[in-house]
């Protein structure tokens, strides 16, 4: 990919209608799912994407054997029920058997998948012509995005971004904390149905365009990424749309720049991306700022322990800037050169020759070392 | 004096699967008490309190608050889950937590307004974190924890409370201010029902105790009831009340 192609398509975004409109589809998508993403990560309920993803793929097949046709909209309606079923009966096995949610969701996602995938293969064995191109669902098809489709995803974000706002504080009571939610006396069971509606809407209207095997990464990588970056459930939930609306443009322009290149897959990897650069870089749960803490802790802690030693010797004289052989340094393990280098910088001791003194100021911060300590861990 | 009648349970009976974890439970809680409820490990001492709160479903048996089902006393009551019982690396702000005791009061889709953070932080200066209102709960000690849970069932400024064990895994400055805070309660004349595992102090903390395990063994004034018959009875050892002293 070169920067030309990027550039080119982004000048042709806004004036091919077939581009902008897959740009647009893959926009709002990426925006919905990574909103009620954020919903489904902080439920622990991860899989649960993954689950009604593939659930749905039997109710796709069913739909175009009983209707013959392919039109979208009726093989995502047959989706959204079959996803729904499969959704109901994950709930339903937790309730009665007490079998862990983990192997749930396995159990209906592989029994789904399979079924789905024997009906795809008997469809295809049809003498019926029309019968080519269901497989796309598998691993879907930006380019087949029609504008009545980014209509329907529109329609279905916006009513989205209206449920979370009349129900944010619900929303946010029962993903803290269910048990008190029922003492409040709110109905938990009907704020639960509410969102895992909307995830199983959101994911069936993903389908067409990222396919059952790769929609749970659209539900899960942006949520994951934004969680990197802030302390607020709100914060949380716009990041996460952010991050999957650039996933899909960013996605669609990569690979409509290219030959070959399958939108659906490129979309998850750029939203993976988005992923594996919050991971390492955000801030204050980043993995790289969080050595560097470590390294520095670690330094400082260095530092105070040699402080204290010094400390420790230079107490014994009545002339506390009295100077000591650095030699006798050398005994204590947390001394290194480049330590006592530092605490010459800070002015914390002076150095002439093989010998060291301690500074007024120096003997204070160590003097001080200890209570200070007892003081932050309160 | 005869006193009111905070908590009636009758006749309850709770089970995971086949297993009985509460078995014909008929208990009576007065008005104002300050009530330990002990027993050993899984004898359903936190199954009891879900039930009573609507949260797990009997299958037999009845509560009433005050002469009436739960459901019509929501406002009376609040309630301390298990610190564990949540994940702290929610993302959300200690403040945000403790508003959350104000919820059941607004109902469904009203947001908090400014008296309703009012409370919140007043609550939150009762149990001394008010310097902490805008840390990440995931940056909070166990202790501090504990303290922001029981400022959200304060904000609630119900007539019950019920506290899943929270003295558990506390520093001693927190155990002090929570058990201070649970005799201010009770001096308002609120009844406070406490799942609680350290015998020790149960009777310098609390007025009334009740002996659980599976059924109800005992229940009544601690300096009544709180004797080596009934520790023994309870968890099954001989138990000598040297305790006391």
């Amino acid at each position: 990919m070169t920067k030309m192609d990027i550039t080119e398509y982004f000048q042709l975004v806004f004036t091919d209608y077939t581009l902008r409109t897959i740009t647009l589809g893959t926009a709002i998508l990426g925006a919905v799912t990574g909103m009620l993403g954020s919903f489904a990560v902080l439920r622990k309920q991860s899989l649960l994407g993954d689950a009604i993803s593939h659930a749905a793929l039997p109710g796709i097949a069913i739909a175009f054997l009983i209707t013959g046709a392919k039109d979208t909209n009726t093989l995502l309606l047959g989706a959204l029920v079959s996803g729904l079923i499969g959704t109901f009966w994950i709930r339903g096995i937790v309730k009665k058997t007490h079998l862990k949610s983990d192997t749930a969701l396995g159990l209906i996602l592989s029994l789904f998948f399979g079924f789905g995938m024997l009906l795809l293969t008997f469809i295809q064995k049809q003498p019926n012509a029309n019968q080519a191109g269901l497989d796309k669902y598998l691993f879907g098809q930006a380019a087949t995005l029609v504008e009545s489709d980014v209509w329907m995803m529109a329609i279905v974000t916006g009513l989205c971004l209206f449920v979370l706002l009349l129900f944010w504080k619900e929303f946010k009571l029962l993903l803290f904390d269910a048990d008190y939610t029922t003492t409040l006396g709110f109905n938990t069971k009907f704020i639960d149905i509410l969102i895992t509606s909307f995830i199983v809407l959101a994911i069936v209207l993903g389908l067409q365009t990222v396919g059952v095997v790769l929609m749970s990464a659209m539900l899960l990588a942006p949520a994951a990424a934004a969680r990197q970056w802030t302390n607020s459930l709100a914060t949380m939930v716009f990041l996460a749309a952010i991050f999957g609306a650039f996933s899909g443009v960013f996605g669609t322009a990569i690979s409509a720049s290219q030959t070959n290149l399958s939108t659906g897959p490129v979309i998850v990897l750029v939203a993976s991306v988005f992923v594996f650069f919050s991971f390492v870089f955000s801030p204050s749960r980043g993995l790289l700022f969080k050595q560097i803490r470590f390294i520095k802790n670690r330094r400082d802690l260095e530092l105070h322990k040699t402080l204290a030693f010094m400390h420790h010797i230079a107490e014994t004289h009545d002339d506390i800037s009295h100077p000591h052989a650095i030699i006798l340094l050398n005994n204590f393990q947390g001394y290194t050169r480049s330590t006592l280098q530092k605490l010459v910088e800070k002015n914390y001791v002076e150095i002439k020759g093989s010998m060291w003194s301690l500074t007024k100021i120096g003997f204070e911060t160590a003097a001080n070392l200890y209570t200070k300590k007892s003081t932050d861990n309160e | 004096m005869d006193k009111n009648i905070a908590v009636k349970v009758d006749d309850l009976t709770v089970a995971y699967n086949y297993k009985p974890v509460l078995w014909d439970i008929d208990l009576e809680i007065p008005e104002g008490v300050l009530m330990a409820i002990v027993g050993p490990n899984g004898a359903g001492k936190s199954t009891l309190i879900k039930a009573i709160l609507g949260i797990l479903k009997p299958i037999a048996g009845s509560v009433s608050i005050y002469g009436k089902p739960y459901k019509k006393q929501l406002q009376l009551v609040a309630y301390v889950p298990q610190k564990g019982s949540v994940d702290w690396d929610f993302p959300t702000t200690a403040l945000d937590v403790v508003m959350m005791g104000t919820y059941g009061s607004l109902g469904w889709i009203k947001r908090p307004r400014q008296k309703d953070k009012k409370a919140a932080l007043e609550a939150l200066e009762k149990v001394g974190m008010l310097a902490f209102k805008g840390r990440q709960i995931s940056q909070l000690s166990g202790g501090q924890q504990q303290r922001i849970f029981l400022a959200r069932a304060l904000v609630q400024n119900a007539s019950i409370y019920f506290m899943d064990e929270p003295f558990q895994g506390v520093d001693a400055t927190t155990e002090i201010t929570i058990i201070n805070i649970l005799k201010e309660l009770r001096k308002a004349g609120k009844t406070v029902i406490v799942v609680h595992h350290d015998l020790q102090t149960v009777p310098e903390y609390f007025d009334w105790v009740t002996f659980l395990n599976v059924k109800k063994i005992a229940t009544g004034p601690v300096k009544d009831i709180f004797n080596d018959d009934n520790l023994t009875k309870t968890y099954g050892i001989n138990y000598k009340v040297s305790i006391q002293e």
